[in-house]
């Protein structure tokens, strides 16, 4: 590539491509061409502001400048007022753009800047400082490593993630594994999704060093069928990895030795839940395994194995590469490090948010995501997927934390945060949480597979003006005995929305404002 | 050229068998045949579960357990396209569920069916991943972002 050669970057991430991105693409190259100049135009991940998708950056002396959202159409006329040259028209230099500052990008560090096609872009934006920094270590050492970061399980339940690869470490076992659950079914989040379509290596490299930290050989990514594209490039990147030597035999030239598959789901939002994920790796249908005995000493096949969400393992080789202590002095409390916020729904500006915890709900709603995308107010929004709390723009102070959102009612989960605006039923959003529930249960215990049926006829009941009273007496009655009672987060925490949907919505269940409080009892958490 | 009832399930089994054997060695086999299976013959169909589990040495009650479990699998052929318009909370909260009647009016079909001329298959699916750019349709493989009922009617000109 010569030194004149312009350099332009239009993501391949499926939000943007859902929107245009690939015509983007294409009429960028056919109008460069036509200048005469020498262009090459790169698909990279997507810097996670989706609402300016297609987002075209164009390299310049003084960084990227943006341009964009982008139509097919307007490309041929940017490109006539310099585009290549960052002319006219753009958003300035990304880095600087206001969303992009009130970030701390570690595990989004590469996403939406390099090619996740290409390994040589991946090392040279430094990957594999982490793997590299680990095999020098004693496993035990890696493990303690990762403790001391503080890190929590990104997939919603938080439990330390250090903790969990001790105790796979500290097992005696023929063979152990690694599995990441990228079996992202909750609405409202798409982190993993834009972490392995936009920087497939590092998560390689974060299971790797999980490999290596626990003495696993094998590892296994399940991946949700929704996510064709996400499973393409993670696919492809194996294929490359294991090219490079960086898995296989002797990764490195250590000793470590450690594969890694792509495992694609088939459409049930239960295999997120880590158990029947285990189970459906093993070729079953997706039930909910009873626990004790846990997946850390009795997982994949019986043996001891690592389950861990996209985001966890791939925040290691950040955690690895600059050390425990760096990564823990971000956030507040017992959440130390960045999360990966997502916005969506009724939303003016959507996308990822990936910040120290601490910051609050209404800083990302209002501040960073600009409110409800129709302009009118915000009423409602459900953090933490579809087993999460609604909650309304009164507690937009809570901060983005697993005990100040425990101590309220609510949970953070796996970061999704999805908008609503005044138009919103909440009655009808808590009679979907258990329509969905009854859905998506696997059947296995009683609580869920049969208390989802009986919530949606609750709910119908109430919403029609029947024994009102009576039936949200029966209702929270239904809901405790789901809480206590079910097998696993589907039927345990289905009552979660339902209930703050009525504490802090009962106006849309016929209840006198000032009684609601009265009426219902506690969150659940 | 003519081929008989016969011949042409003679040959779904043979190509059945070939997909199950070779995949037989795998960890967890059955999830990765299965997707196989509807990948090259479009369908699971009941036929194949008796071949599959004979190559598994699993029960045929164990494979139709499995089959029937997960959503993606289907048991008859779809239409050519098949058309999956997100019904979750963030793309219901910019009207996903009048998107989802509208889809059902212009085809005549409801979820999980398909059009007389076997052209469309309509269903829902709870999460697209593309949450900030609701509401999400996603054709064959391919995602859509920000669908009114406008450019759903678009997308289906181009199905058809």
């Amino acid at each position: 590539m010569s030194a004149s050669t312009v350099r332009v970057f239009v993501p391949r991430d499926a939000a943007a491509r859902s929107v245009g991105a690939d015509e983007v693409a294409e009429r960028i190259a056919a109008a460069a061409a036509t200048t005469g100049r020498a262009v090459e135009v790169v698909r990279t991940g997507s810097r996670g502001m989706l609402w300016l998708e297609p987002l075209v950056e164009v390299e310049t002396p003084a960084g990227r400048v943006g341009y964009g959202p982008i139509e097919p159409e307007d490309v041929d006329g940017l490109v006539a007022a310099g585009l290549l040259d960052g002319g006219p028209g753009g958003l300035g230099l990304v880095e600087d753009l206001p969303w992009m500052r009130r970030q701390q990008r570690l595990t989004f560090a590469r996403v939406g800047i390099v090619d996740p096609r290409s390994a040589d872009d991946f090392e040279a934006h430094g990957g594999n400082a982490g793997l590299r920094a680990a095999l020098t270590m004693e496993p035990s050492a890696v493990v303690e490593e990762v403790v001391g970061s503080g890190l929590r399980g990104r997939g919603g339940a938080g439990f330390p993630t250090g903790i969990k690869w001790r105790t796979v470490l500290g097992a005696a076992a023929d063979i152990k594994f690694v599995c990441c659950n990228a079996d992202e079914g909750d609405s409202g989040t798409f982190a993993d999704r834009m972490l392995i379509e936009g920087d497939p290596f590092t998560l390689i490299e974060g299971m790797t060093i999980a490999a290596h930290a626990v003495g696993a050989t094998e590892g296994y990514v399940y991946l949700r069928s929704e996510y064709p594209d996400a499973v393409e490039t993670l696919t492809a990147a194996i294929e490359t990895a294991r090219a490079r030597g960086w898995l296989g035999e002797r990764i490195l030239g250590s000793d470590l030795t450690f594969d890694l598959h792509v495992r694609v789901g088939a459409g049930a939002y239960i295999c997120g839940e880590e158990t029947s994920m285990l189970e459906s790796l093993e070729g079953k249908r997706g039930t909910v395994r009873a626990k004790p005995p846990i997946p850390a000493l009795e997982g994949l096949f019986g043996r001891p194995t690592v389950v861990n969400n996209v985001l966890s393992l791939a925040t290691v080789p950040t955690i690895m590469a600059n050390g425990g202590a760096a990564y823990a002095a971000y956030g507040m409390g017992r959440s130390l490090g960045t999360n990966v916020f997502q916005l969506g729904g009724n939303i003016a500006r959507g996308g990822i948010v990936e910040t120290a915890f601490g910051i609050t709900l209404g800083e990302l709603v209002e501040d960073l995501g600009g409110g409800a995308a129709s302009g009118r107010p915000v009423r409602a929004v459900q953090v933490g997927g579809p087993l999460g709390a609604y909650l309304p723009a009164a507690q937009f102070d809570l901060p983005m934390d697993y005990e100040s959102f425990a101590a309220a009612g609510a949970m953070v989960g796996h970061g999704g945060i999805v908008v609503f605006d005044d138009t919103v039923d909440m009655s009808a959003m808590a009679r979907f949480a258990f329509s969905f529930c009854a859905e998506e249960s696997c059947g296995k215990c009683t609580p869920c597979r049969v208390g989802a049926v009986r919530g949606v006829e609750t709910i119908d009941r109430i919403r029609a003006g029947e024994d009102r009273a009576g039936n949200l007496v029966l209702l929270d009655d239904l809901c405790e005995l789901m809480t206590d009672g079910s097998l696993c987060a589907m039927g345990g925490l289905t009552p979660l929305p339902v209930r703050s949907a009525v504490r802090h919505f009962g106006e849309d269940f016929g209840i006198p404002a000032t009684s609601t409080a009265a009426t219902t009892t506690e969150g659940t958490a | 050229m003519t081929m008989d009832v016969t011949d042409l399930a003679a040959v779904r089994t043979d190509h059945v068998r070939h997909i199950a054997t070779t995949l037989r060695d795998v960890r967890g086999p059955l999830l990765p045949i299965l997707h196989a299976v509807q990948e090259d013959l479009g369908h699971v169909d009941p036929a194949d579960v008796p071949v599959i589990a004979d190559v598994l040495n699993l029960s045929v009650a164990e494979v139709h357990g499995v089959v029937t479990f997960y959503r993606d699998f289907r048991r008859a052929p779809a239409g050519r396209t098949t058309v999956r318009i997100c019904q979750a909370e963030a793309c219901r909260s910019v009207g996903a569920e009048a998107l989802g009647e509208h889809a059902k009016h212009r085809t005549g079909v409801g979820f999980g069916e398909t059009t007389s001329d076997g052209a469309i298959t309509l269903d829902e699916v709870f999460c697209l991943g593309n949450c900030a750019l609701a509401p999400a349709v996603q054709v064959d493989d391919r995602l859509h972002g920000r669908v009114s009922p406008a450019r759903f009617d678009a997308l289906l000109g181009e199905a058809r």
